[in-house]
């Protein structure tokens, strides 16, 4: 398969999720609280597509797997994909457009604080993904875009605050992140640049 | 002239939602989800044409019918929970911590023969059949609203006995001041109970006063039938003022106590889960707002009550207590 081909396929596989849950939906398979379910599964795969993205340069390091490098845009464009979902889940079917109910949130609750606080990091990631931009900002592309460390840490965060009692789940993204930064760092003392 | 006075606990008019609105309440989750699918061009919509005919009501299956006298006195007139979501939408950890695990994995729950034992300051103790427990010319059914502390509830017709008339039959001494309450623990029979999310076995407590009261029922059925083992077979609690999480399920041992039990949600964040947990928007979660709910089936949120509706009931008990620091 060309690389080519396969890119389009990561995208189809990328889109799935989103996919299964409007099936699933229609089908009547989710739950008894769809609007619970479909905030979780769109939460759940931005952060995995954030770190699949944060996850191609220590890959292509450590092993040289440079044939990974283009997915970091895209699986970068799933993750702004699933947490604008989320967020909209959260703002227009949870809250149902209600202004006052998230500030009151975004002020007082730190779990929704942190993940706003990563939604609006990703942003700008987003919206300097294309090539214009890439080449506009020059040098500063690759300082903003390490926005990209902060924005995982702060999703693992959201993500772990707001669990009830079971932590594994969270516990095992905020493990492969740190895994992830732990290469960075390890590259960076190993060989200064 | 028949004059109906409302009961305070009584919705009133204008938070029924009008069935038209209610029967329709998925198209609104579904004009959501279109809209953002179609921002998304999801190659898949066309495929996904809306399905010929919903999921239809489930039947109760194999469940036994279970005789009730009506006590319409608490009765709420408000839409009751589809059986089907009320089944298959539960918290209960001892099967696995998302709300659909306990409707797949209950079954290996054996809710019969069962006994508890009932101890601690009683003058009579005894381990006893729940169904010599549950004498079957005691039994009532309650319609209640549930009010669960992830901000979600329901309306259940519940079957089962005033908690007070039971516990008296065991004579509490002078000394029993709490009730504490514990469900079984098997990890054979409870899956969830494999891993220590919880430090079980679950265990739940009333004050006294709040035990004897007329709305604190233990419940061994539900809309006609025995209780599903995920909603707690064969014995739970129901404290409808108070948060979910304090109508323990599936209960093996009751415990009349003098001092404060321990409860399992308030040993695993004090800060979040008081000893209280009575339903109250004025005194949010640590974490979430506890102003609103949503009613399972409905789609936008409706206002909390407080003490989930049964001020006029409760309220009294209470009166001597500031909620936000007994919360």
């Amino acid at each position: 398969m060309s690389a080519r081909w396969l890119h389009r396929l990561f995208w189809v596989v990328g889109f799935l999720p989103a996919a299964l849950l409007l099936v699933n939906f229609e089908l009547d398979r989710l739950s008894a609280n769809p609007i619970e379910d479909i905030t979780h599964v769109t939460g759940e795969w931005a952060i995995r597509w954030l770190l699949f993205a944060l996850a191609v340069t220590p890959l292509r390091r450590l092993f040289g797997w440079n044939r990974l490098a283009p997915y970091r845009r895209s699986a970068g464009l799933l993750a702004f994909f699933y947490a604008s979902l989320h967020f909209l889940t959260y703002f227009a079917l949870d809250l149902y457009f209600d202004l006052d109910a998230i500030i009151e949130d975004i002020v007082e609750r730190p779990y929704v604080t942190v993940g706003f606080t990563a939604f609006m990091m990703l942003l700008p990631l987003a919206i300097t993904s294309t090539r214009g931009w890439i080449q506009r900002l020059g040098k500063n592309w690759v300082k903003l875009h390490r926005l990209a460390y902060a924005a995982g840490i702060a999703a693992v965060i959201h993500y772990l605050w707001l669990v009830k009692a079971d932590l594994l789940a969270p516990i095992i993204h905020a493990m492969i992140l740190a895994c992830l930064l732990g290469v960075r760092i390890y590259l960076r003392v190993r060989k200064p640049s | 002239m028949l004059i109906r006075i409302p009961r305070p606990s009584d919705a009133k008019e204008h938070e029924i939602t009008p069935e038209s609105i209610y029967l329709r309440r998925r198209e609104f989750i579904e004009n959501g989800i279109y809209t953002g699918a179609a921002l998304a061009a999801l190659p898949l919509i066309a495929a996904c044409e809306p399905a010929a005919g919903r999921s239809p009501q489930p039947t109760t299956g194999t469940l036994t019918e279970l005789k009730a006298k009506s006590n319409k006195t608490y009765d709420t007139d408000e839409a009751q929970t589809p059986f089907k979501d009320a089944t298959r939408y539960n918290n209960f950890y001892e099967f696995g911590t998302d709300k659909e695990d306990p409707g797949k994995n209950a079954h290996t729950l054996v809710a019969r023969p069962w006994t508890v034992k009932v101890d601690g300051e009683v003058g009579k103790p005894g381990t006893l059949d729940v169904d010599d427990l549950m004498r079957p010319e005691d039994l009532e059914e309650r319609i209640y609203r549930l009010r669960c502390v992830e901000a979600w509830s329901m309306v259940i017709p519940w079957i089962g006995v005033p908690l007070g008339k039971i516990l008296k039959r065991f004579e509490p001494t002078s000394k029993a001041k709490y009730v504490a309450f514990e469900t079984l623990v098997d990890p054979k029979q409870m899956p969830g109970q494999r891993r220590k999310i919880l430090d079980w076995p679950y265990r739940e407590g009333l004050r006294m006063d709040e035990a004897m009261h007329p709305l604190a029922i233990l419940a061994s059925g539900m809309y006609g039938r025995v209780l599903p083992n995920q909603n707690g077979a064969p014995l739970r609690l129901v404290v409808p003022w108070k948060y979910g999480f304090k109508s323990i399920k599936s209960i093996v041992r009751i415990h009349l106590t003098e001092k404060e039990p321990p409860t399992t949600w308030n040993m695993e964040g004090p800060s979040e889960y008081g000893f209280y947990a009575n339903v109250n928007p004025e005194v949010n979660h640590p974490r979430w707002s506890q102003k609103r709910e949503r009613r399972i089936g409905e789609f936008r949120k409706r206002p909390t009550l407080k003490f989930n509706g049964y001020i006029d009931e409760v309220e009294t008990l209470y009166s001597d207590m500031d909620l936000s620091k007994s919360f």
